[in-house]
């Protein structure tokens, strides 16, 4: 086999017949909700009638891909190191609230600002992961717990932040909490009509201009990963421990190392929120993210491409939403249609990883046939 | 040499009764290693049959088969004179086959009652009947002599009564033969005595026990009969009577000269690596080494022989890096590196071929070239800048799977698909191109096929003359004997003998090794101050 095909049956093939397997166990469930898989599916593909109104779909689709993605590879990271950062979900919203409040602080030029909250989130969301890798190093602890713990913790403090020190004064008494709004320096930049070569017209709004970001951030994470010494040692604590730290790859080192890129990752995941549509953090900022993150991470093999695709997929299906209630269809379809695709693409990877293991070995098999190894028969009698 | 003859030679009465377990022809393979090749077995009731033989030498393969964790590929088992197929653990239980884990599998928050019905628990009808079985332990606790308190909490307990917990449980279910896999290695001296009292309690009663073991004064002390295995054959059996633990070390070592001869000498007078007064503690606070003082040439193998357990590993830890001495120094060249890390070790020179491929040298999912970074981080070859240089990596794995024979179909071939003896060639390959000074290698030969051993053992004599300075550890006597210029004996961390292996014979070496005989200058054997 080659390797290209090889790479093929590994990467590719597992997740066509995951989403293929899933489709099969959404539509019983469907038939179980007694809703048509036929008018479901017709729903999901539902841009719309219009050319503005597809443009909107579409405009929704990125915008929603972006954070997924985003999310999607700071879980990943982690990871790669055998960690568990469930904590991306506190993470990323406290790093979210505290570089609105810091930017909202300040007044710079416009690139130079956004780079500065850029900076704070990526440092905060760092510093939150910082407590359970310190934990998980000094002493022990299993990051899920604490990290599932820092979660509801975040939530505490994003509630106070925004109730006391980050409140934007100039709120009425029984406005929503908010921090100052961004000036429009920190505005990130959206393209207009990004559409139009595929025949749509332009959207009612912008469509972020984050994406870039994100795939810049995408391109390096996988460029550090599997090209630099530092990817290396990654990986390597990550798939054998205890032959890395033989090999000179402290794993206490590692641990926090990941995690620490875990979090900085994280705290770009509330970005394109804070800076190109709410231009502050507000008590209604989108939650839930980081957990998603998890599952596309999980969807995309943990490699920066897979995540892309993942993320894609996720988004898709939450933007069709509206149109599946349009037609009287629970919403929550798109969420159990989620939970399918996740739970087929971990079974059917754990198949295909026995399988193509299998498959090398009698690879190997067939170049090394197995030699006698018994002593003979003088050896023994003696 | 002779080795005592097979057949069992004990006068005991065993009348027209079929022995309770009879093993004939038992063969297992793994690929690219046969771990038993036609083992026979006969255990008889109230027998307390001991196994032995070197780490590796298939004894605990055997007792899964018996045991239902894996089948023979060949052979059949007899109980009672019956053929007998188990498939699993639950079938051999029911045919009154009952083992003791070397590692307690007990839950800890439990009460001993408790421990000992899971998963047998009696009931009437659907409710856990306590009473009945508080009756039952009570009964086996006093019949066999294990002093059970019932209500105790497992974590209260000690190793010992967990381990009468552990016999118990078996007993509870029924079991009329007993496996006791290497019960004694947890125990300390009058522990051990207690529980060859419970198994002279278990004979008595007419129960059978297989106890494994290579410890070999302990199993004079309580076997009816012994039978030696090797290489994954049974090379004899023998009363305790008529065998000294020295024709037992014989047995197990194999009496052939050592084949690994290197006797032409390149020992140079430069010290390479010189270890002084090392003393280290494990995890649990206990003191691993004991000022330990040695130094290796260039051109020098030096062996370190000693029962498993002894210290080798914190030994070989220390010298890596990985394990931090309390006190005592190590220095390279002449340059103290105690304080260095791992890779900074590594760098400057130090291999490592480590006792367990899988757990210490591989990334079993990842390519062979990937693994084959793996300690060479700091190579300019394999890194630029910290970037990876991916091609020159894949290159020079194929150059070395070219010269060490390394079978497999390419260099991203993923290193678990490997066989053992192929991934061990691909270790040695790798540690001796980084032009290592200090080669560190613990059984270098362990599982490895006939074939593999000795292009592994030439490849050693080959780095040797070129003034590699070797430091090996090694279950295996002869390998010892054959590639050692200086062998030196560890025992409970210490080093109590300095041999030369040109005088020596595995069966003193053994001897040694179990402190059954000690050095007339065993303090002189720390004082290679050099």
């Amino acid at each position: 086999m080659s390797r290209l095909r090889r790479d093929l049956m590994a990467n590719l093939v597992p997740a066509v017949v995951a989403v293929l397997a899933s489709l099969v166990l959404l539509a019983t469930v469907l038939a179980i909700l007694r809703v048509d898989p036929v008018k479901a599916v017709k729903a999901l593909f539902d841009f719309g009638a219009s050319e503005r109104a597809q443009a909107n779909q579409m405009r929704t689709w990125v915008n929603r891909s972006v954070p997924l993605f985003l999310s999607g590879l700071a879980a990943s990271v982690a990871f790669r190191m055998n960690l568990f950062n469930i904590g991306v979900e506190g993470q990323y919203r406290v790093a979210a609230v505290v570089a609105a409040a810091v930017g909202a602080l300040v007044d710079l030029p416009g690139p130079l600002h956004i780079l500065l909250i850029l900076s704070v989130a990526m440092a905060t969301g760092a510093a939150y992961a910082s407590i359970p890798a310190v934990l998980k190093v000094k002493r022990g602890i299993n990051e899920v717990i604490t990290t599932i713990m820092l979660n509801s913790i975040a939530v505490g403090v994003i509630a106070y932040l925004l109730r006391e020190p980050f409140r934007d004064p100039a709120l009425g008494k029984n406005a929503n909490p908010a921090t100052r709004p961004l000036p429009e320096s920190a505005w990130f930049p959206g393209f207009a009509d990004p559409f139009g070569w595929l025949g749509v017209g332009a959207p009612s709004r912008e469509v972020g201009g984050f994406v870039v970001v994100a795939v810049v951030v995408g391109v390096a994470v996988a460029f550090v990963l599997s090209r630099t010494r530092f990817g290396f040692d990654l990986r390597a604590a990550g798939r054998n421990a205890t032959a890395a730290e033989a090999s000179g790859v402290p794993s206490g080192r590692m641990t926090m190392q990941a995690m620490l890129m875990s979090g900085a990752l994280a705290g770009l995941v509330g970005m394109p929120q804070v800076l190109g549509e709410d231009r502050a953090f507000s008590i209604n900022f989108v939650a839930g993210l980081g957990f998603s993150g998890i599952a596309v991470a999980l969807l995309g093999r943990n490699s920066p491409v897979g995540i892309g695709f993942a993320a894609l997929l996720f988004a898709f299906l939450d933007r069709a939403g509206p149109s599946l209630q349009r037609v009287d269809i629970p919403p929550s379809v798109v969420v159990i249609s989620q939970g399918v695709i996740v739970l087929s693409v971990v079974i059917v990877n754990e198949i295909a990883r026995r399988l193509i293991e299998r498959a090398e070995e009698r690879r190997a098999g067939a170049v090394a046939p197995a030699p006698p190894s018994q002593p003979t028969a003088s050896e023994v009698t003696a | 040499m002779t080795t005592v003859s097979s057949g069992s030679e004990r006068a005991v009465p065993t009348a027209d009764r079929p022995p309770v377990i009879e093993l004939r022809g038992i063969t297992k393979r793994f690929p690219g290693v046969v771990a038993n090749s036609d083992v026979n077995l006969v255990v008889r009731s109230g027998e307390v049959h001991a196994i032995v033989g070197e780490n590796g030498s298939g004894k605990s393969t055997l007792m899964k088969t018996l045991y239902g964790m894996h089948h023979p590929d060949e052979g059949t088992i007899l109980v009672d004179g019956r053929p007998a197929v188990f498939k699993s653990p639950t079938a051999a239980i029911a045919a009154g086959i009952g083992m003791v884990h070397q590692h307690f599998m007990l839950a800890d928050n439990f009460t001993v009652l408790e421990n000992i019905i899971l998963g047998s628990e009696p009931t009437v009808g659907g409710r856990l009947d306590i009473d009945a079985a508080r009756a039952r332990i009570n009964e086996i606790s006093e019949s066999y002599g294990l002093g059970l308190k019932p209500d105790r909490l497992v974590e209260q307990l000690s190793v010992a009564e967990r381990q009468r917990v552990e016999i118990a449980k078996v007993l509870f279910r029924g079991a009329r033969v007993l496996i006791l896999d290497e019960p004694t290695a947890v125990l300390v001296p009058h522990e051990v005595d207690e529980l060859f009292d419970n198994l002279n309690g278990l004979r008595a009663e007419g129960l059978s026990v297989i106890f494994i073991s290579h410890k070999l004064d302990e199993v004079l002390k309580v076997a009816d009969i012994i039978t030696v295995i090797r290489r994954g054959l049974t090379v004899g059996t023998v009363g305790p009577k008529s065998a000294t633990a020295r024709q037992l070390a014989e047995m197990m070592v194999g009496s052939e000269l050592p084949l690994p001869q290197t006797r032409e000498s390149t020992v140079t007078d430069r010290v390479q690596l010189a270890v002084s007064g090392v003393t280290a503690r494990g995890s649990e606070g206990t003191t691993v080494l004991a000022d330990i003082t040695f130094s290796l040439h260039r051109g020098e193998v030096v062996g370190f022989a000693g029962v498993e357990g002894n210290g080798q590993s914190e030994l070989v830890q220390t010298l890596l890096g990985l394990l931090r001495p309390q006190s005592g120094t190590i220095s390279l060249e002449g340059e103290d590196i105690t304080g260095w890390p791992v890779l900074k070790r590594r760098e400057r020179g130090i291999a490592f071929i480590p006792e367990d491929r899988h757990r210490q040298a591989l990334m079993l999912q990842a390519p062979l070239w990937e693994n084959r970074i793996l300690g060479h981080q700091w190579s300019k070859k394999l890194f630029a800048r910290g970037l990876l240089r991916r091609k020159a990596a894949i290159r020079d794995t194929a150059r070395i799977m070219a010269s060490y024979d390394v079978r497999a179909p390419g260099t991203d071939t993923i290193a678990g698909a490997l066989s053992g003896g192929n991934q061990q060639k691909f270790i040695i390959g790798r540690e001796l191109e980084g032009d290592p000074n200090v080669l560190i290698a613990a059984h270098p030969t362990r599982g490895v096929d006939v074939g593999a051993q000795a292009a592994i053992w030439d490849r050693i004599r080959q780095a040797r003359s070129n003034g590699l300075a070797t430091l090996i550890i090694s279950a295996d006597l002869e390998e010892l004997i054959g590639l050692s210029d200086t062998l030196y004996v560890i025992l409970r961390g210490r080093l109590v003998a300095k041999l030369d292996p040109g005088a020596v014979t595995p069966e003193e070496l053994g001897s040694y090794m179990t402190g059954a005989a000690t050095a007339d200058g065993a303090g002189e054997s720390a004082g290679d101050k050099a």
